[in-house]
């Protein structure tokens, strides 16, 4: 049988980018601020992960001003929401074969 | 490689983001009692207005045609709408501090948005009606519609709110059915309907 570990996905085995991935495929874009409120962490904490999704072209960026305020939302990319999926089953796999 | 409980943890983080962001958990139950109430009292009050000495149960044939009177309904009518409104912001921003929640987040301001547009444009219809003299339907027209609202808004928040929203058009038709019977079924709906889910989503949620 397959090592079910194999299929994990390395970017997304850190806890708080998992998180970010996840509130990225039930909305509809999401702010910096709103993710930050959410998530509870710092600027600095939630900008690194985010370059590291970014990297990985995970999550596309748009930057505008709302009232000249800079505002930047995030959007799963169509390979992130891929690589949510496969990681998500890789836990279903790896989770029933320690059972 | 993480030991199998941390990937349970990642599981259920998963879960709670996904649910946590899309949905406004701090709806408060109460305020929807509250609301119930409010409209009962209205209800009575525009009983005295519009329809005594007929008992309310009975048919009430003529309209109302007296411009004082129609005034008095449209101020009981926008009472009730402010009192509620603001007793469902105050609880619900109250339960979303106790949870250490902001009130203003993005599934918020989406719950807001999916009520309004239903909202808006059933109550300029429903003033279109009174203004042009159609008040048979106008019970009936705000049953509906607000119905199609909470229906709309449902997918950000609670699931109880999707229910209360068939129940309200339910109610709505029914009461276009039977005309002459506005103000009962208005109260059936904004008052009676309102304390029953507000009460079963203080039981579930407020505790």
């Amino acid at each position: 049988m397959k090592n079910p570990f194999e299929n994990l996905d390395k970017v997304l085995e850190h806890r708080i980018r998992l998180q970010i991935m996840s509130i990225l495929v039930a909305n509809d874009g999401y702010e910096f601020n709103a993710l930050k409120d959410i998530l509870g962490i710092s600027d600095g904490n939630l900008a690194s992960n985010i370059k590291a999704l970014e990297r990985e072209k995970y999550i596309t960026v748009s930057k505008s001003f709302i009232d000249r305020k800079p505002n930047t939302k995030y959007k799963i990319s169509e390979r992130g929401r891929n690589a949510f999926k496969k990681h998500l089953d890789a836990l279903e796999a790896v989770l029933k074969q320690q059972k | 490689m993480k030991e199998a409980h941390e990937y349970e943890k990642d599981l259920a983080s998963i879960r709670s983001m996904m649910e946590r962001s899309a949905k406004f958990i701090s709806l408060s139950g109460l305020s929807g009692v509250l609301a119930g109430v409010y409209a009962l009292i209205g209800a009575v009050a525009a009983y005295f207005v519009a329809h005594y000495p007929i008992s309310a149960f009975d048919y009430r044939q003529y309209s109302i045609n007296e411009r004082d009177t129609f005034f008095k309904l449209l101020m009981i009518a926008a009472s009730v709408l402010v009192a509620s409104l603001t007793t469902g912001i105050l609880l619900s921003n109250k339960k979303a501090k106790k949870h250490g929640l902001k009130f203003w987040t993005p599934a918020s301001q989406r719950l807001f948005i999916n009520l309004a547009i239903p909202l808006v444009s059933g109550g300029i219809l429903i003033l279109i009606m009174l203004f042009t003299g159609h008040f048979g339907l106008a019970a009936p027209a705000s049953l509906i519609f607000y119905g199609l609202a909470l229906i709309q808004a449902s997918s950000n928040t609670f699931d109880e709110i999707r229910y209360l929203g068939f129940s309200e058009i339910i109610l709505g038709l029914i009461s276009a059915a039977v005309p002459g019977y506005g103000l009962i079924f208005w109260a059936l709906g904004f008052g009676v309907l309102h304390i029953v889910y507000g009460g079963i989503m203080y039981n579930k949620y407020d505790k």
